[in-house]
């Protein structure tokens, strides 16, 4: 049985949709990424799987149990890490352990147990009395996560994780997470916009951009998925007529995408390429002002796919008006 | 109830560590009584009357030894010598004296002719508190100088004699159960109003919708943690309202037990209207904004300063469907009357069908997802 399993799941706000009919399922143990930029949806759509939201149409069953009409069974075998940090800043790390487990009905002996134990995981335990508005927010989003599997859940759904956090705490976190999944056999959801953590440490991928699943699969097979094994990135002072045609006819080269002088080149075998490349711009007379060869990334991939870079799709995110903004999370 | 305790437990451990949250709902009425209890009803004193005397007889010098007897005992006013009655004016209009008695030429001769004497007072009614403490204190002088001077012994004239079925009651010790609202309705608007939609803008019942707690569950842990935290305002300023304001006996057990049931009663009341009116708010700056139009439009219909009676028709409308005025009244009876608790039994039974009614409103409103 698969523990998430989405059927053409549809949310609109008015005339604009959200999430448009996605359908997917998530393996039991798996580590399941939902990448894409602010506003895809992704948001959403986790909201939607969490009971948060109802769905427009469509529906989703998490560990057999359907979002619509079961959702108070879902909501006992789910944890959840909302966007926002919720821990009440005023109470201790235990405290707000404690609370939580009580709203999950866990039992007193179950309860004196679990909290030390979750603490002890995410390195809280010295600071298990200290308030939380003492903790850092690396150490805020760890007791979320203490937090969130306070009953034992199965499938753990994380709503952007590391968002706000400095790298160093993002590793933290993402560390964390990969080590519980580890011992307590959890099937994990994360949305992120960060590809290198998705990269890193989901074991399938899926790309979501203005509410479409635009590709998924194992972060490797989506690499390899796109042409290329490496990305050429080349800009040139000026470029004569059919320039892109030129690399396009260089060697072990897969696709060739232009704008205005600068060129992304996929290519089976960067260095042979390269040589190759700056060989013809000498004899063309074509002067190179930069060049980047790197193996295909996550990037690549939504770039490949969506026609546009990731962190290019952030910046159009956020320059939506904020409101806007809300409502399409 | 276990969901419901939780919610209960984390407003209180976050309630009990701001002292300063504690300090504005709990003690900051008991600084409003104190303040308004003394400013509106202390007796007004030390008033400045000039007196024109155009007489000089021997009525005068009577009525005169009447004026010093008020100056040295009640001491509502002192008189002050005058023999120009336009300097009199003058100094009246500059406000260096509050009113000008004028006793005509022929004062002493009309008394003793009993040909309707009179004597003027020409008073700064731009000051109709000051002013009409003068009109009282000289119209009842100026009885009991006529009275005096009524030689028969068995009078045709009816009189009133007053008898006051409780002791005097100070204008503290009348606000005193108006404050006791206000304290608890504050803790409900900081409670049920600005920490409920902070705490929803920060994302913190996004925590509590992920978990299988129910709609009731959830509405019963808001209103009864916020209820306990209004009871414990109000409780403090029963207590300690009804010593500072001198209520008889204030710490009469059977009294105090009356007394606790109305600020639970009361309590939940204001609490529960609360959320019915914040349920579907998600701005914060709403509960800030309406804050100070709801307490007018609750507190001072309710009777808590001045009657009812006294009060427009509309205004009455609204008085009538307050749960300020039941709970208002309610406390005054058991205040200042010590009356059995069955005397307030119209008012608690409206103050809890009218809780069950928001409760029920709150609980349907209330929405399960974001």
């Amino acid at each position: 049985m698969s523990a998430i399993e989405v059927i053409e799941i549809k949310k609109c706000f008015g005339d604009f949709c959200a999430v448009n009919g996605l359908s997917f399922t998530v393996q039991e143990g798996e580590i399941f990424g939902l990448l894409g930029p602010n506003g895809a949806g992704k948001s959403t759509l986790i909201r939607m799987l969490t009971t948060l939201l109802p769905p427009t149409s469509g529906t989703a069953r998490i560990n057999g149990f359907d979002v619509i009409k079961q959702a108070n069974k879902v909501r006992s075998t789910i944890g959840v890490i909302p966007q926002a940090m919720t821990s009440d800043l005023d109470l201790t790390a235990a405290e707000n352990m404690s609370i939580f487990a009580k709203l999950y009905k866990v039992p007193k002996e179950k309860r004196s147990r679990v909290i030390p134990e979750l603490l002890k995981a995410v390195d809280l335990w010295s600071w298990a009395d200290k308030p939380v508005k003492n903790f850092s927010g690396g150490m805020r989003r760890r007791l979320e996560i203490a937090r969130g599997l306070v009953h034992e859940p199965r499938i753990f759904f994380l709503d952007e994780p590391t968002t706000g956090l400095d790298p160093v705490s993002r590793v933290s976190v993402w560390e964390m997470l990969a080590k519980l999944k580890k011992e307590r056999d959890l099937t994990i959801l994360a949305t992120t916009h960060y590809m290198d953590e998705a990269d890193k440490l989901c074991d399938r991928i899926a790309i979501v951009d203005h509410g479409d699943l635009v590709a998924l699969d194992s972060p490797l097979k989506l690499k390899t998925s796109i042409p290329g094994n490496n990305i050429l990135e080349v800009s040139f002072s000026a470029v004569p007529e059919g320039w892109a045609e030129t690399l396009r006819n260089l060697p072990e080269v897969q696709e060739v995408k232009a704008d205005d002088r600068v060129f992304r080149i996929g290519s089976d075998n960067g260095p042979k390429t390269t040589a190759e490349l700056i060989e013809k711009a000498r004899e063309a007379g074509v002067e190179i002002v930069s060049l980047s060869v790197q193996s295909t990334t996550l990037d690549d991939v939504f770039m490949h796919y969506t026609g546009r870079q990731l962190r290019d799709a952030l910046q159009d995110a956020l320059g939506f008006d904020p409101q806007f903004m809300h409502a399409r999370r | 109830m276990y969901r419901t305790s939780a919610i209960i437990e984390r407003d209180l451990r976050k309630f009990m560590r701001s002292p300063t949250l504690i300090l504005v709902s709990m003690f900051f009425p008991l600084v409003q009584l104190v303040v308004l209890g003394y400013a509106f009803g202390g007796k007004i004193k030390d008033l400045r009357v000039a007196v024109v005397d155009q007489d000089r007889g021997i009525e005068t010098v009577r009525l005169r030894e009447m004026f010093n007897a008020i100056a040295n005992n009640a001491r509502t006013f002192t008189t002050i010598p005058y023999n120009d009655e336009e300097v009199a004016l003058t100094d009246l209009r500059n406000g260096r004296i509050n009113a000008v008695l004028e006793i005509p030429p022929n004062f002493s001769r009309d008394v003793m002719a009993r040909v309707n004497p009179e004597v003027a007072l020409i008073e700064d009614n731009t000051d109709t508190f000051a002013a009409s403490a003068m009109e009282g204190i000289m119209t009842s002088l100026l009885a009991s100088f006529g009275l005096s001077n009524r030689a028969s012994r068995v009078s045709s004239q009816p009189t009133l004699r007053v008898v006051e079925l409780y002791p005097y009651v100070p204008y503290i010790q009348y606000l005193l159960a108006g404050s006791i609202v206000l304290a608890i309705f504050v803790s409900a608007m900081i409670g049920g109003g600005i920490i409920f939609i902070d705490d929803k803008a920060r994302g913190l019942h996004e925590g509590y919708l992920v978990t299988p707690i129910t709609k009731l569950e959830l509405i019963l842990g808001f209103t009864l943690s916020g209820a306990i935290k209004a009871f414990l305002a109000g409780m403090v300023l029963t207590t300690l309202g009804a010593i500072i304001a001198g209520i008889p006996n204030p710490l009469d057990p059977v009294r105090y037990l009356h007394l606790f049931i109305l600020n639970i009663v009361t309590s939940l009341a204001l609490i529960s209207m609360m959320f019915m009116l914040m349920v579907r708010i998600n701005d914060p700056l709403v509960p800030r904004a309406i804050f100070g139009v709801l307490n007018t439009l609750l507190f001072f219909p309710s009777g808590a300063v001045y009657p009812v009676y006294g009060f427009p028709a509309w205004m009455k409308a609204i008085s009538a469907v307050d749960p300020f005025t039941y709970a208002v009244h309610a406390f005054k009876v058991l205040l200042l009357k010590n009356a059995p608790l069955s005397a307030v039994s119209f008012d608690l039974a409206y103050l809890i069908c009218f809780s069950v009614l928001m409760m029920t409103l709150a609980t349907v409103l209330f929405k399960r997802s974001l």
